[in-house]
């Protein structure tokens, strides 16, 4: 009966080796080349540093006039703006201005290289359906493995610091704005691609000209989600080294203090809330010319 | 009109599915449509298609859903590769031109309207219509300027800031028209361009279509499945039935001679005392008596005139001239209905 019960494992000592093997075989890879993989992610340290430095010096009220200018161009409703300001002012009243700070930073700069690489990525995958078979199992990896399992390695490479950090938020990020920019792209009406080949657009003309602002709304909503779950991330990042609002939230995990950690969560919620509302609304506007009805 | 041929279409051959080159010449030995879906699983597209369109005519392409309307058209512009066969235009074989060849014809040569408009949806109707020069490189404000002749031309002057969904279907097909001839390409080629507007909005555009015939002269290839618009605007009507083209001539000659039981269908329920016309049916016995009446009146119109008159013959003339007689028994005989061969439609 034991054999039944008992499932027939490999056994401690080949498991063992196995592992340490593999354990070995890491690090073996991480004393090669560990310097030059930290020396290939130097610029992005800097630059995150950088636009770190800035917004946590920027003096604040100029911070409130770029964030309600921003909210204003990209929702173009007052009330968005208004919400913007109300809890950004409670943020800085309930002292956690200089950790907003930082984790708005952290989150603008990963949603940017979510962007950056996203979007061509997802462009990629709409030409050729060899890649879209390639990469959406990725994806689907990227989003279904447990964080805590790739931060692993991360940190394995690269100790704990800002960098890592990004890293995780990225590969937990990036997703959604590949998936539906290659899903917007594959979407374009076929009858307006062939009318823009029946003039002889060339495949720049019919890439930028049609494919890429037909899918923008898709698009938006890629970018729209990627933020969300860069903002997901904040308190997993901060256990490897970011600094914001999640380190708050982790001292207060870790020290049971109640109130700090509820309001370092309500500022993740508020953030998340304005991220949300600002890009939507502008992810719409984007598409106004969808809608029938007269009055341009 | 004159007859330069403007696009000559030889042996063309279009066979979808995974390997069209093996099946052709099982189609050049007379393999049907059904039989070779129904054997090696190709879809016959075309089937030896050969036409000449002659220089600043109006080519009508008729036939049934699913005849390979769209298909020989897209070949016009080579949308759709061929798998054998040449299209001839301007002496320059289509099917055999480089990338940049190519891309160079579809910008200056021929220009396409489509059944669903294709617009773009982000673009107003202004930069729709000067879509076909920007993609030549011009700038979109110069461009725009010289498409505003064209939005005038088709009647939107007002509508240029709207967007296409914004305007009604009739409209937004003469946004179509508009960028279609901004670019003055010599051919235009309309896919049933028509079909998807209601009745009389059609019978507008129809008209527009035949003005602008009038003033500009283009090679026009015009597909539709609907009759009496073949009638109305085609000089020639080329009709085809999976993928093969069953015949090629004026109205007047399909009508009187139709080729087969198909075309025979076709044209069962046309008007025919309103569509014939008596040159058509004449014969070039001289004759003395009677009145006389163009070769392009119809039938309907001749008959009251030979009644009134009490006469058994009409003279037809031509420029004036004197060039043949109608006689009231081949104008009646003309529009009795031609009977289906066989009783059920063995080409269904
Ligand atoms: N990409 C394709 N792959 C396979 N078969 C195709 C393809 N395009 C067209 N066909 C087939 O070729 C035949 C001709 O199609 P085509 O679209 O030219 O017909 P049509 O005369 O334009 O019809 P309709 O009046 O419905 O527009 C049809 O049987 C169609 O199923
Ligand atoms: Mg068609």
């Amino acid at each position: 009966m034991d054999f039944l019960t008992d499932f027939p494992s490999l056994g401690r000592v080949t498991l063992l080796t196995f592992k340490k093997t593999i354990d070995g075989a890491f690090r073996e890879f991480n004393r090669a080349y560990g310097e030059y993989i930290e020396a290939f992610f130097d610029p992005l340290l800097w630059c995150l540093k950088w636009i770190d430095w800035i917004f946590v010096h920027m003096p604040w009220p100029l911070f409130f006039i770029l964030a309600a200018g921003l909210a204003w161009l990209g929702s173009r409703s007052i009330a968005i703006v208004i919400g913007t300001i109300v809890s950004f002012a409670l943020m800085g009243m309930f002292g956690m201005w200089k950790e907003t700070m930082e984790t708005v930073a952290i989150v603008s700069v990963s949603t940017a290289l979510c962007i950056g690489l996203g979007i061509p990525l997802g462009i990629w995958m709409a030409r050729s359906d060899r890649v879209q078979g390639i990469v959406t199992p990725v994806l689907d990896i990227m989003q279904t493995v447990p964080s805590f399992v790739y931060l692993i390695p991360i940190i394995m490479l690269l100790g704990i610091g800002k960098v890592p950090a990004l890293i995780a938020v990225f590969i937990y990020a990036v997703p959604p704005v590949v998936r539906l920019t290659n899903l917007g792209i594959r979407l374009v009406d076929s009858e307006v691609l062939e009318a823009a080949d029946s003039f002889g657009a060339s495949y720049k003309q019919r890439l930028w000209g049609v494919q890429v602002p037909l899918a923008l709304p898709n698009i938006f909503a890629g970018i729209n989600q990627t933020i969300m779950m860069a903002l997901a991330m904040v308190v997993i990042a901060a256990m490897i080294g970011a600094p914001g609002l999640g380190r708050i939230v982790l001292k207060a995990v870790q020290n049971q203090y109640l109130a700090s950690g509820m309001m370092a969560g309500l500022a993740i919620v508020a953030l998340a809330i304005i991220f949300d509302r600002v890009s939507q609304a502008y992810g719409k506007r984007l598409q106004k010319h969808r809608e029938g009805g007269h009055g341009v | 009109m004159v007859s330069d041929t403007k696009i000559s279409i030889k042996n063309l051959y279009k066979i979808f599915g995974n390997n069209p080159e093996a099946q052709v010449e099982k189609v050049v030995s007379g393999l049907g449509k059904p039989e070779l879906l129904e054997k090696h699983g190709h879809v016959l597209g075309l089937n030896n298609v050969n036409l000449d369109i002659p220089a600043k005519s109006l080519q009508v392409i008729m036939g049934l859903s699913g005849s390979g309307k769209s298909t020989l058209i897209r070949h016009i512009n080579r949308l759709i590769e061929p798998t054998a066969g040449e299209m001839i235009i301007d002496g320059e074989n289509v099917l055999a031109m480089s990338k940049d060849r190519l891309q160079d014809f579809r910008r200056h040569s021929a220009s396409m309207v489509f059944q669903k408009f294709g617009l773009m949806p982000h673009r107003t109707v202004a930069e729709n219509a000067a879509y076909g020069l920007t993609i030549q490189g011009i700038d979109e404000g110069e461009a725009q300027k010289r498409s505003q002749r064209w939005i005038d031309r088709v009647g939107l002057s007002g509508f240029e800031k709207h967007y296409p969904a914004q305007l009604s279907g009739g409209m937004q097909q003469r946004v179509g028209l508009a960028r279609a001839l901004t670019t003055d390409a010599e051919i235009l080629l309309m896919d049933e361009a028509f079909s998807a507007l209601d009745p009389l909005i059609r019978n507008d555009m129809q008209d527009v279509l035949l003005d602008l015939q009038e003033e500009l002269h283009k090679t026009i290839v015009f597909i539709t499945h609907d009759l009496d618009e073949a009638l109305k605007i085609g000089d020639n009507i080329a009709i085809l039935r999976d993928g093969l083209m069953v015949q090629e001539g004026s109205a007047q000659e399909i009508i009187l001679n139709p080729a087969d039981d198909y075309v025979t269908d076709f044209i069962q329920d046309i008007n025919r005392t309103r569509v014939l016309e008596i040159g058509s049916v004449m014969s070039d016995k001289k004759s003395t008596k009677g009145p006389k009446l163009d070769h392009k009146t119809v039938i309907e119109e001749a008959l009251p005139v030979l009644s009134a008159e009490h006469a058994e013959h009409a003279i037809v003339t031509k420029d004036g001239k004197a060039v043949g007689t109608a006689s009231l028994d081949a104008m009646i005989q003309a529009i009795a209905r031609p009977k289906n061969q066989k009783s059920d439609k063995q080409y269904k």
